[in-house]
């Protein structure tokens, strides 16, 4: 394996699902998915398509009723001895390997920067916190790395910032020095979920530009979660769509959104309003909506709401993914499996 | 152009006239006020009949406010609502008791933004629906529920959900109950705010599409606020740009979008995420910094903090919003001579 195409995650048909008391919810439903070093992977849906919780599911995050039954999500531990080729499986791993992953090799950075702090502690001591576990630093030092990193993600007069609360700091402010936190024991893997959805537009170019001159400077790659096709569109190399707990299509963005061939795919592209189109040409969404999670159609999860729906075939068989046209790309779609058969 | 359009789409059915609306600010047991939220400061702004405006800024810029205001949800601290009526005649809203603007109640409606906490959870959705029915018009219980029908199957949902209640519906079909609520009588202007910001893309299609087809059949006129700069071009005629409680710059939206006048017009422009991969914007315009608190205000512009193009001129002095082309108005000292790039037609 090359060095640049080194995968840095494997999720290998992951399930993870909730058990309630009116039924199970498959919120994840068999994701392969692998990201390379330095590569920025989104992963795009609609809410309840599954894309959190299969992002938290990597960094066992998953909360009873939750739970994951099935697959393997192979990282990198860096010593070497876990597992094939230095990676372990956070699916079986023991309390300390999952901890020695998350915050040091995966950072993770959350949607709402205000619930995801410690509202009683200061931005230093949290930070700091993360760094001390990982590493056998002292609290000095690890205070100044606290205010080197808020400086570096663009947080002015930093040494002061360091030792004020949540509260004091807008937004903006925060969802930086969660960058800060997250990237704290320089990790080879980033998973952003919706890092920029509760901020206005200008914030949120700020803090994409932050993470795409971070991401350049560290070569670290980057798990982007968003429902904006045009943070996805900006931001990543490749791109994977999400429905209902699968991934329906995979490849390289600029290829998928100009060419894309699941129709879930095209049917979400057209559902967006195309910026500088004058002609006001009309919207056509998707048919009705999401179905409800109790109710996971047969076969194909997308076929009730699908332009191209094949009675008897997609009602009844789950589509398998195909590979092509280019060599990177991936499509579930009996559509084209028929073609190649 | 025939001369009844054009003539009736001259026609203002609400105007504003330096309308403000300052929150005071309390400390303390007494409840001293010791500051001001200028919230909106000031704006003039014009609703032509049958048309799409947009009111767009981000978070904290006054548009959600600014529209409260012209349903009196919000009493206005100062300035005019002049509403045109149908036959003719011109009432000032701000300046209305509570008996006198009841007629008027029924002809502003708004959809709000958020359709699980907007919606009664214990009515259904006939009594949501209903309800402004009964009060307004006092029809009878048959004529309500026949009515309601009417009103569902209009914004696409089935007569048969009359009797349940908002919990057994999507975000998307709460949000045509919304729509449906906001119709039940026949109003002129409806204020949309954010009403498409909570849903999902393919649901968000799905309302805008809708909002369209009702605008067509009952030419309405809507206020439509929004920071979705996507979504804005695609509903709207005209856009109004706001800037901590001021309305900054004006005009017809492909004008606007492609040459827009003020610096901040520009830097929203460039900030939205376009999603077409093959046109990632290398030289974006980030800006620095962020909104002004609207307790205090920076003197002169209150821009120029943030704006690239400032000079000593914008520190102290500031500018107010005058026409620079035909239809098309901007408060910045240095509007028509300032090389903006708006969005390229695609």
């Amino acid at each position: 394996m090359a060095a640049s195409d080194e995968t840095v995650l494997r999720i290998e048909d992951l399930h993870t699902h909730f058990e309630l008391d009116d039924g199970v919810v498959h919120a994840v439903d068999g994701v392969d998915l692998d990201i390379r070093r330095g590569e920025v992977l989104a992963v795009v849906g609609e809410s309840g398509c599954g894309k959190s919780v299969m992002a938290r599911s990597v960094l066992r995050l998953i909360d009873r009723p939750g739970r994951i039954t099935g697959g393997h999500i192979w990282v990198r531990t860096g010593d070497g001895t876990e597992g094939t080729d230095g990676m372990a499986d956070m699916v079986t791993a023991d309390a300390r390997v999952v901890r020695s992953v998350r915050g040091k090799r995966v950072g993770m950075v959350f949607q709402e920067p205000m619930t995801s702090m410690s509202p009683m502690h200061t931005l230093g001591n949290q930070i700091g916190e993360a760094i001390m576990l990982h590493e056998s630093v002292t609290k000095a030092e690890a205070r100044e790395r606290t205010v080197e990193l808020l400086g570096r993600v663009g947080i002015s007069a930093p040494e002061r910032r360091a030792d004020e609360y949540p509260f004091q700091m807008s937004g903006g402010m925060l969802q930086r020095a969660m960058i800060a936190m997250a990237l704290a024991c320089g990790p080879e893997l980033l998973i952003a979920d919706e890092p920029t959805t509760a901020l206005d537009v200008t914030t949120q170019a700020q803090i994409l530009d932050l993470l795409r001159s971070l991401q350049q400077d560290t070569g670290m790659a980057v798990m982007l979660i968003t429902h904006d096709l045009g943070v996805a569109a900006q931001m990543a190399d490749e791109v994977a769509v999400m429905y209902l707990g699968s991934v329906v299509e995979r490849g390289p963005v600029a290829e998928v959104f100009r060419e894309p061939r699941h129709p879930y795919t095209k049917a979400l592209l057209r559902s967006v309003p195309k910026l500088g189109s004058r002609s006001r040409e009309r919207l056509q969404p998707v048919r009705g909506m999401v179905p409800h999670a109790y109710r996971r159609p047969p076969g194909c999860p997308f076929h009730p709401r699908c332009d191209e729906f094949i009675a008897g075939r997609c009602d009844v068989t789950v589509p398998s993914p195909v590979p092509g046209p280019e060599p990177s790309r991936v499509v579930s779609c009996l559509l084209y499996e028929e073609v190649s058969a | 152009m025939t001369t009844p359009l054009a003539s009736r789409e001259d026609t203002a059915l609400l105007e504003t006239r330096g309308l403000t609306k300052h929150f005071p600010i309390r400390r303390g047991l007494l409840g001293r006020t010791v500051g001001q939220v200028r919230a909106v400061d000031g704006v003039d702004l014009r609703i032509r009949s049958g048309r799409t405006v947009a009111l767009v800024g981000e978070s904290g810029c006054g548009k959600s406010t600014l529209g409260r205001c012209l349903l009196r949800v919000y009493e206005p601290t100062s300035g005019e609502i002049r509403y045109h009526r149908p036959d003719g005649g011109v009432v000032d809203l701000a300046a209305l008791g509570e008996r006198a603007l009841k007629p008027y109640r029924s002809e502003i409606r708004l959809i709000f933004q958020d359709p699980f906490a907007s919606l009664n959870p214990r009515m259904t959705l006939l009594q949501i629906v209903g309800e402004p029915l009964r009060v307004n018009l006092g029809l009878s219980a048959a004529e309500t529920e026949e009515r309601v029908a009417d009103l569902l199957r209009r914004v696409g949902l089935r007569p048969e959900y009359l009797h349940r209640y908002p919990n057994a519906f999507s975000g998307g079909q709460r949000q045509r109950v919304g729509i449906a609520r906001a119709l039940a009588l026949a109003p002129r202007l409806v204020v949309a705010d954010e009403a498409v910001s909570a849903l999902d893309v393919s649901i968000r299609a799905q309302i805008l599409n809708l909002l369209k087809d009702i605008q067509e059949e009952s030419d309405l006129t809507y206020l439509f606020i929004s920071h979705d700069l996507g979504v804005v071009e695609y509903m709207a005629d005209e856009v109004s740009v706001m800037y901590v409680g001021r309305v900054v710059e004006t005009g017809d939206t492909d004008d606007l979008y492609g040459r827009p006048l003020h610096p901040y017009t520009e830097a929203l422009l460039s900030a939205v995420p376009d999603p077409d991969p093959s046109r990632r914007r290398r030289e974006r315009i980030v800006l620095k910094g962020e909104v002004a608190d609207p307790s205090r205000i920076p003197a002169g512009c209150p821009f120029h903090p943030r704006c690239f193009y400032a000079e000593d001129r914008c520190r102290t002095e500031i500018p107010a919003l005058r026409e620079i082309r035909p239809g098309r108005t901007a408060a910045c000292h240095f509007a028509g001579e300032l090389d903006l790039k708006g969005v390229e037609e695609s």
